[in-house]
């Protein structure tokens, strides 16, 4: 049996749920079906849409959410947020090193060649030094937990993690519909997270900006996955939503085209890829970057967020190393455990993989949104096998985990309130004077019975996250 | 503000403009031709519709004839015709989208639910005769609703303007086209010993920009062309009057060289066309030529869009 959130104490509910459990008691579920139908109302209102590439049909589909909230205790979250902001200062460490003295590679932490081969490496940073030495401004770390103690890491999302929007709205959507439930339960609140992005953002602008630099957010355009969530973020930041067209580069300083002309651009949090950035430094058939970008980078005279090249860091394999990354840069031991990682490389760890491949679940190193990975004990024999197959072609591109039992939360589905699989993303913002976190972030839940499998694309849905002060 | 955002507003705007329009225009179409022939005289109302909404030549492409079921058709539903009313909510909805943070939540949340509104309309239950004047109505209502919800809820800033500045241009250029179609009846010497044939087709130019009503309240009068050609034309109380939205473009494009602290070829060029227009008489336009006078207008109202485009939206 899964840890489950709600249930699993030996004492009947643990404690943080016990509001939410009687008043789940008493709610009829027609009421909370209707309750359901309502918030998707307003979500498709408001349009919180997301696109799923490779999808005919709706190009603009809803995220299914779950009006049964996900509740840590204020003691659980203190303990996590430690360990999350640990994990950042050894992530930004680790890169700023990675690209510069390259310490931990000399002193044989992490072989040379999975970070310098990896083809989120990219070589332009070693000439290029970001203000303030920070390179990861904003990480989406995600964590599992599987009982009652323990948390583990299972992503960190170096690059551009995304699920912010959905965080606050969820928030949004619980206090219109739900304002009781907000009264008996001290929630901690997160609204303020734009303020906290913001002012992260101008904390680490290049050191020639004004006092107030001018900040702007670059989105692919209104065809990606994630637009909404770029224009709703602007707009709570108030700052511009660009497309790569409204930028220019001249004498190495961007500027941004208005109505009253070129007006100076001192921080880009981009929320586009790093390969189309800048068709002159990276893919030169990008539409969506902006021509001579890096050449501005490297003169110090705009700061991006995150900055080029912490993909390395998101790499499933140097993942694993994380332990004695931390180790090494901050004399700490790890305070989030890391899921146990069989890394394919290892020509040992790759005969335990093949031979224990249906107990395991196998990733590749550089995928992403739940694609590209083998669920062991829930494929079926040819999938394995077919699997083990590009395996051995290519052992370097995989590693394996146990599956985890993940903890399970009531949850909303067809028949009543059922347990479903869950995961955590709480987002770490990390500026040039602190590390900023808001008190909960984006419960992702698999809504099918016994899938393990929380993202979007692949038919999860989201939860409001509280943490409770008791 | 963004070149690319004030250009998305006010493209926004023309397009909810231009759908209402199209309402209006089909609506007086359908029930000039309803009248019996005695009454409506023998001019054709679907080949004018599609003349006003100014696609003749596309809609020639798409149709061998002019029948009501195929002027209905191209000019409300479409997804050819990028013109047509469907295709304008969905550009207006795609613009709004480019833009949100620009727009406020109310602005986006009516635009967004009447394009989703659309998505569950069935086109062929539409097309009968009193689902079509519903269909009708709707676009009527929500595009005056996003009006409102604009000049309710923006704030007085550059984003208001670009967005006015769209609906004038596209309502001018709206008004003038019907008079372009329609100058004809409103000839003097066409006016038959009599009277009284042709009331129908100058009410119908009048019901075509919603003003009717007014023209009673203004002019006191029973329906004469020239009344309403200067109406239409030169009475600034009259909100889709040229005069009227050239007095707004001009107003507009002031507020904008306030805050930017600069003018350049759009307020000269628009306060040209204003001013024309103001010292105009409806006597030294008929003079002049109805047909030429209103053809010169499009010209010149062209001309200031695009002095507005090179100004500010690229």
């Amino acid at each position: 049996m899964p840890f489950d959130e709600m249930h699993s104490d030996p004492a009947g509910i643990r404690s943080p749920y016990r509001d939410i459990q009687s008043w789940l008691e008493s709610a009829p579920l027609e009421m909370l079906a209707r309750k359901r139908h309502e918030a998707e109302l307003f979500f498709r209102r408001i349009g919180i849409t997301f696109a799923v590439y490779g999808d005919k049909e709706g190009s603009e589909r809803l995220i299914p959410f779950d009006i049964v909230p996900r509740i840590l205790s204020r003691q659980e979250w203190q303990r996590l947020s430690r360990g999350l902001e640990q994990r950042v200062k050894a992530l930004n460490a680790f890169i700023k090193d990675v690209y510069g003295a390259r310490d931990c590679l000399n002193a044989g932490i992490i072989p040379a060649e999975l970070v310098l081969q990896n083809p989120s490496f990219r070589p332009e940073m070693t000439r290029i030094r970001t203000a303030h030495d920070i390179y990861v401004m904003i990480a989406g770390i995600d964590i599992v937990r599987v009982d009652a103690e323990t948390f583990y890491v299972l992503e960190d999302n170096a690059r551009t993690p995304s699920g912010v929007s959905y965080m606050l709205e969820n928030r949004e959507v619980m206090l219109r519909m739900f304002p009781e439930l907000f009264q008996n339960n001290r929630v901690l609140p997160v609204e303020n997270y734009t303020d906290d992005l913001l002012a992260t953002l101008k904390s680490i602008a290049p050191r020639s900006a004004t006092a107030d630099p001018n900040v702007v957010l670059l989105t692919p355009g209104v065809y990606n996955s994630a637009y909404y969530e770029h224009s709703f973020l602007a707009d709570k930041l108030g700052i511009e939503l660009v497309e790569g067209s409204d930028l220019i580069v001249n004498g190495d300083i961007v500027y941004m085209r208005t109505t009253e002309g070129l007006k100076r651009v001192d921080v880009i949090y981009r929320r586009v890829d790093d390969e189309f950035l800048d068709p002159l430094a990276f893919n030169p058939h990008s539409m969506l970057g902006v021509a001579g970008l890096m050449g501005a980078y490297k003169a110090g005279n705009v700061s991006l967020t995150n900055a080029v090249g912490t993909g390395v860091a998101d790499d499933k394999a140097v993942y694993s190393y994380m332990p004695e990354i931390i180790r090494f840069y901050l004399g700490e031991e790890a305070i989030l455990k890391n899921v146990p990682t069989w890394r394919c490389r290892e020509p040992d760890a790759l005969a335990y993989v093949l031979e224990h491949i249906s107990e395991l679940v196998v990733k590749e190193v550089h995928g992403s949104g739940g694609y590209g990975m083998l669920v062991g004990p829930k494929a079926d024999k040819a999938t394995r096998e077919a699997f083990a197959e590009k395996l051995r072609a290519n052992p370097e591109n995989y590693i394996a985990q146990p599956t985890l039992a993940l903890s399970t939360v009531p949850t909303l589905v067809d028949e009543g309130i059922a347990p479903r699989h869950v995961d955590l993303r709480p987002f770490v913002l990390s500026g040039a004077d602190k590390i900023r976190i808001v008190p909960g972030g984006l419960t992702r839940v698999a809504l099918r019975e016994g899938s393990l499998v929380v993202n979007s694309s692949q038919g999860g849905g989201t939860k409001d996250t509280w943490v409770v002060d008791q | 503000m963004l070149s690319r955002t004030a250009d998305n507003l006010f493209w926004l705007s023309r397009y909810i403009e231009r759908a209402e329009n199209l309402a209006r225009i089909l609506d007086v179409a359908s029930r000039l031709a309803n009248l019996p022939s005695a009454y409506a005289g023998t001019s054709n109302e679907w080949e004018s519709a599609v003349a006003t909404a100014a696609c003749v030549d596309t809609f020639h492409d798409a149709f061998d004839e002019v029948t009501p079921e195929n002027v209905i058709e191209f000019l409300a539903f479409s997804p050819t015709n990028p013109g047509s009313i469907r295709n304008c909510i969905e550009t207006a909805r795609h613009n709004a989208r480019a833009v949100r943070t620009a727009l406020t939540v109310e602005m986006w949340e009516i635009i967004n639910s009447a394009w989703l509104e659309l998505q569950s309309l069935s086109a062929e239950r539409l097309r009968s005769g009193p689902e079509l004047a519903r269909f009708l109505a709707w676009v009527k209502e929500m595009t005056l609703r996003f009006d409102g919800i604009a000049y309710r809820t923006m704030l007085r800033n550059d984003a208001y303007y670009f967005s006015r500045l769209g609906f004038q241009i596209e309502r001018a250029d709206n008004t003038a086209r019907i008079l372009d179609v329609k100058y004809h009846v409103l000839l003097p010497q066409t006016e038959p010993v009599g009277g009284g044939l042709d009331y129908f087709q100058w009410a119908a130019v009048l019901r075509s920009v919603s003003a009717l009503t007014s023209y009673n309240w203004i002019y006191r009068d029973s329906v004469k062309p020239w009344l309403v050609a200067d109406f239409l034309i030169l009475r600034e109380e009259m909100p889709r009057s040229l005069a009227c939205c050239y007095g707004n473009i001009v107003r507009f494009l002031d507020e904008l060289a306030v805050s930017y602290g600069r003018q350049g070829d759009a307020q000269r060029l628009s306060r040209r066309v204003s001013s024309d227009l103001r010292n105009a008489t409806i006597e030294g336009i008929f003079q002049g030529g109805l047909h030429e006078f209103i053809s010169q207008f499009i010209v010149g109202n062209n001309h200031v869009a695009q002095a507005i485009t090179k100004q500010f939206l690229t």
